[in-house]
């Protein structure tokens, strides 16, 4: 049978029997000591600062560590001050239009950071909590408030504060880096080809500290003959821009010595295998070019998704043939594909940021439906390029994960 | 647009009267009306709303650019007024709504009837002879006070100092978000509100206007409401026997008694 259990009483005449006799006496006597704590004593000597307040908050009672934190005297406060007349004036706005209505309200608030001003003008940061006390028919008749030196923690808080600013500062810099160097991979206005409308929307993806690899370039290389190109560095980040600045710098470079949009890949393919960058791309070239006075499209494709011509009823349509991607292998394949603009005709060259746009339910937009939107909106440059970013944009709710890029070229008449 | 939604309105009382509208002041939402409101729902249609940025407003709505000045409060009440189909209406709006009503009053003077303006300043910052009660100092160190306790305020915090229900009859609801806001927000109301200056507004006040004063407010004093009731032409200034800011919370019935008699003049 177990031994049956005493209550935990320490009166001098139930001394437990058992057990940790030696300890439980000296706890005892201890206590037994501490009779000599009276109320007052308890009240005054708490390990923090005590007010009673009526209901409009004037100081009916104060203990004396209060006293001594803040260097008043008790006549100074009990029937003369109220507590919020203690308060930094910010503290005091802060105290009626939070923490009275909180109270009233709630009938408790606790842990408040507010300032009290000691006797001296210092200030004494306090972490306060309030209960209201309430009389036989419901309404309050006292409020009791402990309060509690605040200042170590207040130091440590204003650090955090202090760091938090520092992350935020330093975010805004790397967004707006991040942008600054994205804006650096399209042109930063579109030339104007005499003779052809030009036209492009340009959407990087996220939040705007992350630099997507989607650019677009627009460049005359002699009198009638024009380069457009798009591409897409595969990944994100500071490695991808750098791979994304080289290679449409590398283009332009190209297609001054190389006729052939192939030709041009060709080089883009090379410098990119030497880099040392494991980064490869898709890259779309098209030639441009006015000869009595009609104009020719040629194309070579590296991993790209084809142009899409749209003419005057007929359904729209890819041309060119799919070649390498760039900047994987060795000997990639690139071929060159020429067209005839005719009046009317518009080339709409994009990025994968487009097809394969998904909605929140998951869905691609993908080639029909980009097919499909074409047939039904003919138009200029202006209106596709901005009707295609637009539905696309939409398409994925106003928040696409991809960067989109196109870029549209209609022979006018 | 669906201005219900956006500022959480609640739509009360007799529907075919004549139209109540409550605003909440700095600080907390709606709920600061809930001793007083209810007791105009017998004769009247009692909007309430919170701005947004408080309470149960649409947070998402909260345009730093619009809400930059009071007007942008003011161009909220109006559109709550429109989209309602409110006319002939008594607004009442506590502190800093004093003034976005008088504001609202004052670019569609048809649309309100009474203005009732329960601790109003037209400017808290000392100016010349004008007594505000604070000076530029008194403001900075609020945002700053506002800063540290928002700290501590975070959303971990707040539900466990707001929901511990020592007054279970306010509900889950109402302990959930009052006195709740985003700090970015809280902040940018602060600045806005104490920085403001509408003295030059008052003298345009068309509408039978109550100014209802508490003896003690720290943050509008009596000289604030008297120099408020003094620049409304034909104003009434009631001086009501309670302390603080707030006397819809502290001292209601006083509240209630002063706007029910100027409203069933």
């Amino acid at each position: 049978m177990p031994p049956r259990l005493r209550s935990p009483s320490l009166s001098a005449t139930s001394r437990p029997a058992s057990g940790d006799a030696d300890s439980n006496h000296a706890l005892e006597d201890f206590l037994g000591a501490l009779a000599g704590d009276d109320p007052e004593r308890l009240y005054d000597r708490a390990p923090c600062g005590y007010l009673t307040t009526t209901a409009d908050g004037l100081i009916a009672k104060v203990n004396q560590t209060f006293l001594t934190l803040t260097g008043y005297h008790r006549g100074h406060l009990v029937g003369a001050r109220r507590f919020v007349d203690l308060l930094t004036a910010g503290g005091r706005i802060y105290h009626e239009t939070h923490y009275a209505p909180l109270l009233q309200m709630h009938g408790s608030a606790r842990e408040i950071a507010l300032d009290v001003v000691c006797a001296d003008g210092s200030r004494l940061p306090v972490l306060v909590n309030s209960v209201v006390e309430l009389d036989g028919s419901g309404r309050p008749s006292a409020i009791r408030t402990a309060v509690f030196d605040a200042t170590q923690r207040r130091e440590y808080e204003r650090e955090l504060l202090r760091e938090r600013q520092r992350a935020e500062e330093s975010e805004a810099h790397a967004v707006a880096l991040a942008r600054t160097l994205q804006q650096s991979f399209i042109p930063p206005a579109h030339p104007r080809i005499p003779g052809l409308e030009l036209a492009a929307g340009y959407r990087p993806a996220g939040s705007g500290a992350e630099i997507g690899g989607d650019f677009y370039d627009a460049f005359e290389v002699s009198a009638n003959d024009w380069c457009l190109v798009i591409g897409d560095v595969c990944g994100k980040g500071v490695e991808a821009a750098v791979v994304t600045s080289l290679a449409r710098y590398t283009v332009r470079a190209a297609a001054v010595r190389q006729s052939l949009p192939s030709g041009a890949l060709a080089t883009l393919n090379e410098v990119l295998l030497h880099h040392g960058s494991d980064r490869f791309c898709t890259v779309t070239v098209l030639r441009l070019r006015l000869q009595d006075r009609r104009w020719t499209a040629t194309v070579s494709c590296g991993g790209h998704p084809l142009p899409l011509l749209i003419r005057r009823s007929e359904p729209p349509v890819g041309f060119g043939r799919p070649g390498s991607l760039v900047g994987l292998v060795d000997e990639p394949e690139f071929s060159d594909t020429t067209i005839e603009l005719r009046p009317g005709d518009v080339v709409v060259v994009y990025t994968d940021g487009v097809t394969e746009a998904r909605s929140p339910e998951g869905e691609f937009y993908d080639d029909e439906r980009l097919v499909a939107w074409l047939a039904e909106h003919p138009g200029s440059a202006d209106a596709v390029a901005e009707g295609i970013l637009r539905e696309v944009v939409e398409f994925q709710s106003g928040r696409p994960r991809d960067d989109i890029a196109v870029v549209a070229v209609a022979v006018p008449g | 647009m669906d201005v219900k939604a956006r500022f959480n309105v609640a739509d009360l009382g007799q529907a075919d009267a004549q139209p109540m509208v409550f605003a909440h002041g700095f600080g907390c939402d709606q709920h600061m009306w809930r001793h007083v409101a209810p007791r105009f729902e017998d004769r009247f249609r009692v909007v309430l709303y919170d701005h947004v940025g408080a309470g149960g407003s649409d947070l998402g709505a909260y345009d730093p650019v619009r809400y930059d000045s009071l007007a942008g409060y003011a161009d909220d009440l109006l559109l709550l007024c429109r989209e309602m189909d409110l006319r002939d209406v008594v607004f009442v709006g506590h502190s800093v709504s004093g003034m976005i009503g008088v504001l609202a009053a004052v670019a569609e003077p048809e649309r309100f009837a009474k203005l009732v303006l329960v601790a109003p300043s037209p400017r808290y910052i000392d100016d010349g002879t004008y007594v505000g009660g604070f000076s530029k100092a008194d403001i900075a160190e609020l945002l700053d006070s506002l800063e540290s306790n928002y700290l501590g305020w975070s959303s971990a915090m707040a539900p466990v100092i707001m929901g511990n229900g020592e007054r279970p009859e306010l509900g889950d609801e109402l302990t959930e978000s009052f006195c709740r806001t985003d700090p970015r927000i809280a902040r940018q109301f602060a600045r806005v509100t104490f920085m403001s200056d509408n003295r030059a507004d008052l003298a345009k006040v068309s509408q039978p206007t109550l100014v209802l004063q508490c003896r003690q407010d720290v943050i509008a004093p009596v000289a604030v409401g008297q120099y408020v009731a003094d620049a409304i032409a034909g104003s009434r200034l009631v001086l009501l026997d309670a302390t603080g800011h707030c006397p819809n919370l502290s001292a209601p019935d006083a509240t209630a008694a002063a706007i029910a008699e100027f409203v069933s003049d």
